[in-house]
């Protein structure tokens, strides 16, 4: 009986040592259904799932619901102008413009909670984490700071106006104590190109990991091969593109012909 | 970019109805009626040039079967128009990286449709309060010389009875390509009244010969657009064509209905309230003082 209890006793402080010192650190994992997605000429914007595991999650933390999860879907970056209209003469008139270069053609964060809830405004500037944390470059780094944070804030307005930069709290949701699933929004104007998923993992607000997956965005059928042919074969695209008129004018008179 | 099929063919229809019912070829009502459906002025400009084709091809085999129409006269304006679609097409180019485009298109629109719009709204109602006086007008009166005709290099076309410099014909069919590059219309509803008013051409001859050289203007802008910009979608352009088409017939049948002066202060009306609406959204506070377009493209 003594004897017994001793060894649960030395049991019980084998596991906390080990709980306390050997333990294997938490992982993230993320994974995409598909790795590509083709988009039809009537895509009206679709919801993306992401599904995700943490390995080694301390069931305590996992239980008291302290482990948080950021999952961000990153576009192609593209050079961006951003032009500001001034009134001239009663009309709105594009006066001054800024260029930017390498800005993600879209941003969609989703979080498991309020942003101000898993880390400090600190946590998310060092990780470039967000939106307003993304770090965009004008071409002219020389012009004038303020002009330039004008635009830059224009810039993030813009897109977040047009739906392509999002944050979603709540959307990340943990299925048990180590499967979550994300979901993202995409937008009707998505840029097509390769896509970036990442993930990070909080732990009691620290950051512990992140981990990444790549997803290629394209036009289907006959919108990507109609859209390839007209980049890269330009000049035959624009003779067929005036056959077709010819023959749909000729057409038209065979069929409707009054004369 | 998302569109719905069936507005594009009812747009289509629509303007090819009227088109047939006025004779014209409806490239400026095209592009104007994309940019209000959000389609970038850009894409809305060469595409309504590639629609442009179908229409103007259409009418144009009509007049040919009629022999309404001077080939040579044609020619000679397709030289000059070639020369300034080239040229319209770079500085249409250069207007995009300035991000004035947009404006300059609105501008050239409202300046354009307003003018023509404004004279037509004049000339019909005078003719309509003649027609009620009991009197008959006539376009053309032989024998009356203005300065243009004693401009040198004479050439003679006769389909039109003409002997005139080939000067202002060049000139004209440069002036109409370069405006049809820019704008993405065919440049009829400036090209007819030019060719009555300032060429004296025979008006049986001019709607014929107009539509003849827009379709190689507009083909010529097409391909160029194509080429240096990416800017034709022929998929939307297509979708016009196969409404315009089909509109345009019935619209020609009820076009002979009417009379024509009134047909002409019905579309000298519609040509001013297109200009209206474009007019009207350069002065209104845009949404977004900010806009973004993709750099270096």
């Amino acid at each position: 009986m003594r004897f017994a209890l001793f060894f649960a006793l030395i049991l019980l402080t084998s596991y906390s040592a080990v709980q306390a010192q050997d333990r294997i650190p938490e992982n993230i994992q993320i994974g995409l259904s598909t790795d590509q997605v083709s988009i039809t000429s009537d895509f009206s914007g679709a919801e993306l799932t992401i599904f995700g595991a943490l390995d080694n999650a301390d069931p305590l933390i996992a239980r008291q619901g302290r482990y948080d999860v950021i999952v961000v879907l990153e576009g192609p970056p593209r050079p961006v102008t951003v032009r500001k209209k001034t009134r001239v003469a009663g009309m709105w008139i594009n006066t001054e413009s800024v260029i930017f270069r390498d800005v993600p053609a879209s941003y969609s964060m989703a979080l498991t909670r309020a942003p101000q809830d898993i880390t400090a405004p600190d946590g998310y500037r060092q990780l470039a984490l967000g939106a307003d944390n993304l770090h965009l470059q004008p071409l002219d780094a020389d012009g004038d700071p303020k002009t330039i944070e004008e635009f830059t804030r224009a810039l993030r307005e813009r897109k977040e106006a047009e739906g392509l930069y999002s944050t979603r709290p709540g959307a990340v949701r943990f299925l048990s104590q180590s499967l979550f699933r994300a979901s993202l929004r995409l937008a009707p104007n998505v840029a097509v190109g390769t896509h970036r998923a990442r993930a990070f993992l909080f732990r009691n607000g620290m950051f512990l990991r992140e981990t990444s997956a790549q997803l290629t965005i394209r036009k289907a059928g006959l919108e990507q091969r109609l859209y390839q042919f007209a980049h890269q074969n330009s000049m035959l695209y624009g003779i067929l593109s005036v056959l077709i008129a010819i023959v749909t004018g000729w057409l038209g008179r065979l069929f409707f012909r009054k004369d | 970019m998302s569109v719905n099929v069936f507005v594009l063919l009812a747009m289509g229809g629509a303007v090819g109805f009227l088109s047939g019912m006025f004779g014209v070829g409806g490239g400026f009502l095209i592009t104007p009626l994309l940019i209000f459906y959000n389609i970038p002025p850009a894409i809305a400009v060469a595409t309504g040039a590639n629609q442009v084709i179908a229409s103007s091809f259409s009418g144009a085999l009509a007049h040919f079967k009629r022999k309404s129409l001077d080939l040579k006269l044609g020619t000679v304006l397709l030289a000059g128009g070639i020369v300034g679609a080239s040229l319209g097409v770079s500085v249409f180019a250069y207007l995009r990286r300035l991000g004035q485009l947009d404006l300059i298109v609105s501008l050239l629109y409202v300046a354009f449709l307003g003018v023509v719009g404004g004279l037509m709204l004049m000339e019909s109602v005078r003719a309509i309060r003649r027609s009620r006086g009991g009197q008959t007008v006539t376009l053309r009166k032989p024998g009356q010389h203005n300065w243009i005709h004693r401009l040198p290099l004479k050439m003679r076309f006769r389909a039109s009875k003409l002997f005139v410099s080939v000067i202002p014909v060049l000139a004209l069919g440069a002036f109409i390509g370069f405006l049809a590059s820019i704008m993405g219309v065919g440049g009829g509803f400036i090209m007819v009244p030019a060719l009555i008013y300032l060429l004296k051409v025979p008006t049986n001859v001019v709607i014929g010969t107009s539509l003849f050289q827009i379709i190689f203007v507009a083909a010529f802008t097409t391909i160029i657009h194509s080429t240096a910009n990416q800017t034709v979608d022929v998929v939307l352009a297509f979708l016009l064509m196969v409404g315009g088409v089909a509109g345009a017939q019935y619209g020609a049948r009820v076009g002979q209905k009417l009379r024509g002066e009134q047909l002409r202060a019905l579309l000298a009306l519609l040509v001013l309230a297109v200009a209206l609406r474009l007019g009207f959204d350069l002065f209104v506070r845009p949404e977004s003082v900010y806009s973004l377009s993709p750099a270096g493209g």
